[in-house]
């Protein structure tokens, strides 16, 4: 629940806004609980399904956040610009978001 | 998915452009952002529906008669993210937008349509479209609900950013739409055209700058993404749960077919006795001789035995379609993702599957989804496996003349829907054997990505649901009009030619014993012999086919179908029968569609045979295991 608080108060702000206080690590997507956000880093993925990625959101600088799993526990949803996206553990492996802890 | 095997015959001669004239629309948008809606809405139920040159893309055409514009031609083109050509949706989109596709007319303007809650993502969309320079009108699709979700956006702003008029439009309700009037008559004056303000659109043609100028705009807009919807949220706590997830999916399918069955089978009868009501009645009228025997002997009880399956088959597309328009199929997608996978599919292979429960072309077309071509071909490959309606009638017809109505679980699940559900389970386990052996061997691929948008939940509105029975019932009842009352007329007259003679002597019952040496072991006589012929058009047929035979025959005219093929047939026959149909691939429409998908006969011909032989196979294993054990 509180995955979807944070994203549909993330989802009214624009990246420029974030409060970059915090403490910043570097992770992998899939690696991400249930419930945090991450930035997107970077995407190492084959030409193709990198660019359909981008054009679905996940660009860098995009804010991620990490909705559910799926019953059997791939793949999960995430919830970027306000849309849920599923993604397989395998894709998520090459997205490196920096996950952002509060101090 | 707007219709299935039927593509209308109306046509829209494509006009050359003009300078200054708005002839020629194109409908460009993002997928999800309520595109076809809207192309329905306004075209009204008129259109064209074909294939691209050359390319798989379907292309949809139609006048703008939902808005009183006839003389205008509104062409749809694929949703896209970009206007990149990684895709063949977007190699197209760009072609038709450039110009460049045989065929059709470059565009004189241009509908892009967004979907209003997600707009920053959407408009990424919007800077390369812009930048085509056609008079274009910018379509905030959903706005009402964007609206009552507490979501807001200042369009006047947007207009001036964008340099192009804005309007919040709902294709759902269809308010809004004098904008796109406004537009047209407003374009079709060549100064006011020409007066397209200077706007700034990000240089670097990538996702990233896209995305940074769509944010900048949004924010300069005052945009308000709404809430996403109460409803979703909870709903997915629920229907995507650990362990109710998965029940509860297994309890839809179920129902669905629990429910086919038990409202489906007394709406299906109730039909028949009208039909042969009807029947009786007019055969006084006509006399009797050869021509009452052709019309209520030959065509009337033959089409009448198809027909007679039309409510059920509907209700079967009735709930395939909530499931669709609701949003749940994507989340099936997503919990059968792991299973899918271990037989080496996607996820997204899911939905065309289940539609493939309905039928095999609506299905086969839907699995344009599935962006790896490797795993799109072996889905389109396995798809005719799951059982479609239109094997219904003959699954019904044999297990209500054979299989007795003994309850096994209690009043609900009895033997005979016992019967029903291990044959579609059989058609569901050759599917995923199938798959299994595609992908291991001829289409073997590394693994693609799953990356499946989960709308939100929504409820389907009447007229969209409205608008697919319709679609279905005309292609049933044309295929009954045409193929079946063709097929029964000519079985009719070569089963009464030469004259004055029985039916084993006629033409026919000549050509069915000379095939009755390869079936006879399968168990089946040489009148089933010409229903597989016959059902070679399509499934359905067969049923008719028999009505005609047994109707034909003095020997069972007076009794019943299910009587005659009792007095016929042994148990092992009909069980043979049913278990061939669940194999093989009888159905010239699906072979149709497979060589348009697959763009060459090799993939349908492997197919057919491949099935054929599978089919004839289970066939005879079945009648002879019968055979041994029941005797």
């Amino acid at each position: 629940m509180v995955a979807i608080a944070l994203s549909s108060i993330f989802g009214a702000e624009t990246a420029d806004e974030i409060d970059l206080s915090g403490a910043w690590k570097l992770r992998l997507l899939s690696e991400l609980p249930i419930g945090t956000t991450g930035v997107v880093e970077s995407l190492e993925l084959p030409g193709e399904i990198q660019h359909h990625l981008m054009h679905m959101g996940f660009v860098p600088e995009a804010r991620v956040v990490v909705v559910r799993r799926a019953p059997a526990g791939d793949p999960t949803v995430y919830s970027i610009d306000g849309f849920e996206v599923a993604l397989r553990r395998e894709t998520a492996r090459s997205i490196r978001v920096r996950e952002y802890e509060a101090k | 998915m707007s219709s299935c095997c039927s593509t209308e015959t109306v046509d829209f001669p494509l006009e050359p452009r003009v300078p200054g004239r708005i002839r020629t629309v194109a409908l460009v948008g993002p997928p999800n952002s309520g595109k076809s809606t809207l192309f329905n809405r306004l075209t009204g139920l008129r259109q064209k529906v074909a294939n691209y040159p050359g390319v798989t893309v379907e292309q949809r055409v139609g006048r703008l008669n939902g808005i009183g514009r006839a003389d205008l031609t509104l062409i749809d083109l694929p949703g896209i993210y970009g206007l990149d050509s990684y895709s063949e949706d977007a190699r197209v989109a760009v072609d038709v937008l450039r110009g460049q596709m045989p065929g059709t007319p470059m565009p004189d303007a241009i509908l892009l349509v967004l979907d209003s809650l997600h707009l920053r993502r959407q408009l990424m969309l919007a800077a390369p479209v812009l930048a085509l320079g056609l008079p274009t009108l910018v379509l905030l699709n959903m706005s009402d609900l964007m609206e009552a979700r507490g979501g807001r956006v200042d369009t006047l702003a947007l207009a001036q950013e964008l340099g192009v008029p804005v309007a919040k439009i709902s294709a759902t309700r269809g308010t809004g739409l004098d904008a796109i009037n406004h537009f047209l008559d407003r374009r079709a004056e060549p100064e006011e055209a020409a007066a397209a303000s200077k706007i700034e659109l990000p240089v670097l043609g990538n996702p990233r700058s896209y995305r940074q100028w769509a944010t900048g705009v949004s924010t300069r807009t005052k945009y308000k993404a709404p809430l996403s919807s109460q409803w979703t949220r909870r709903l997915d706590h629920v229907l995507l749960h650990r362990i109710w997830g998965p029940l509860i999916f297994l309890a839809v399918v179920f129902a669905v077919f629990q429910v086919v069955f038990s409202i489906g089978q007394p709406l299906s009868d109730g039909f028949g006795d009208v039909l042969n009501a009807a029947g009786d009645h007019i055969a006084p009228l006509l006399g009797s001789g050869w021509f009452e025997s052709l019309a209520i002997d030959g065509v009337w009880r033959g089409v009448a035995s198809v027909l007679v399956f039309l409510p059920q088959i509907l209700l079967l597309f009735l709930f395939i379609g909530v499931l669709e328009d609701s949003g749940y199929l994507a989340r099936a997608a997503l919990i059968a993702d792991r299973v899918m996978r271990s037989i080496g599919l996607n996820g997204k292979a899911f939905i065309p599957l289940l539609s493939a429960y309905a039928c095999a072309v609506p299905a086969i077309m839907a699995t344009r989804t599935i962006e790896n071509k490797r795993d799109r071909f072996a889905t389109i490959l396995v798809a005719p496996f799951m059982t479609c309606s239109a094997r219904l009638p003959i699954y019904m017809l044999m297990i209500a003349a054979f299989i007795p109505n003994r309850p096994l679980l209690g009043e609900f699940f009895g033997l005979r829907a016992a019967v029903m559900l291990s044959l579609y389970l059989l058609g569901f386990l050759a599917a995923l054997a199938t798959a299994r052996l595609l992908k291991s061997s001829v289409l073997k691929a590394s693994s693609a990505p799953f990356i499946l948008e989960l709308p939100q939940y929504r409820l389907p509105t009447v007229r969209s649901l409205g608008l697919r029975l319709m679609d279905r019932g005309k292609v049933f009842l044309r295929q009954a009009g045409t193929i079946i009352l063709a097929v029964t007329l000519v079985l009719w007259i070569l089963s009464h030619v030469p004259l004055h003679t029985s039916l084993p002597d006629s033409l026919i019952g000549r050509l069915g014993h000379l095939i009755e040496p390869v079936i006879q072991p399968l168990g089946f006589n040489w009148k089933i012999g010409i229903g597989l012929l016959t059902s070679v058009m399509a499934r359905e047929v067969i049923v008719g086919t028999l009505g005609t035979l047994y109707g034909a025959d003095p020997a069972t005219q007076s009794l019943g179908l299910q009587a005659a093929l009792r007095h016929d047939l042994t148990l092992g026959g009909a069980m043979a029968l049913v278990v061939f149909f669940a194999f093989a691939l009888q159905c010239t429409s699906t072979l149709a569609i497979v060589r348009r998908e697959t763009n060459s006969w090799k993939w349908p011909a492997l197919q057919f045979c491949y099935m054929s032989v599978l089919a004839y196979v289970a066939a005879l294993a079945t009648n002879q295991a019968i055979l041994y054990f029941v005797r």
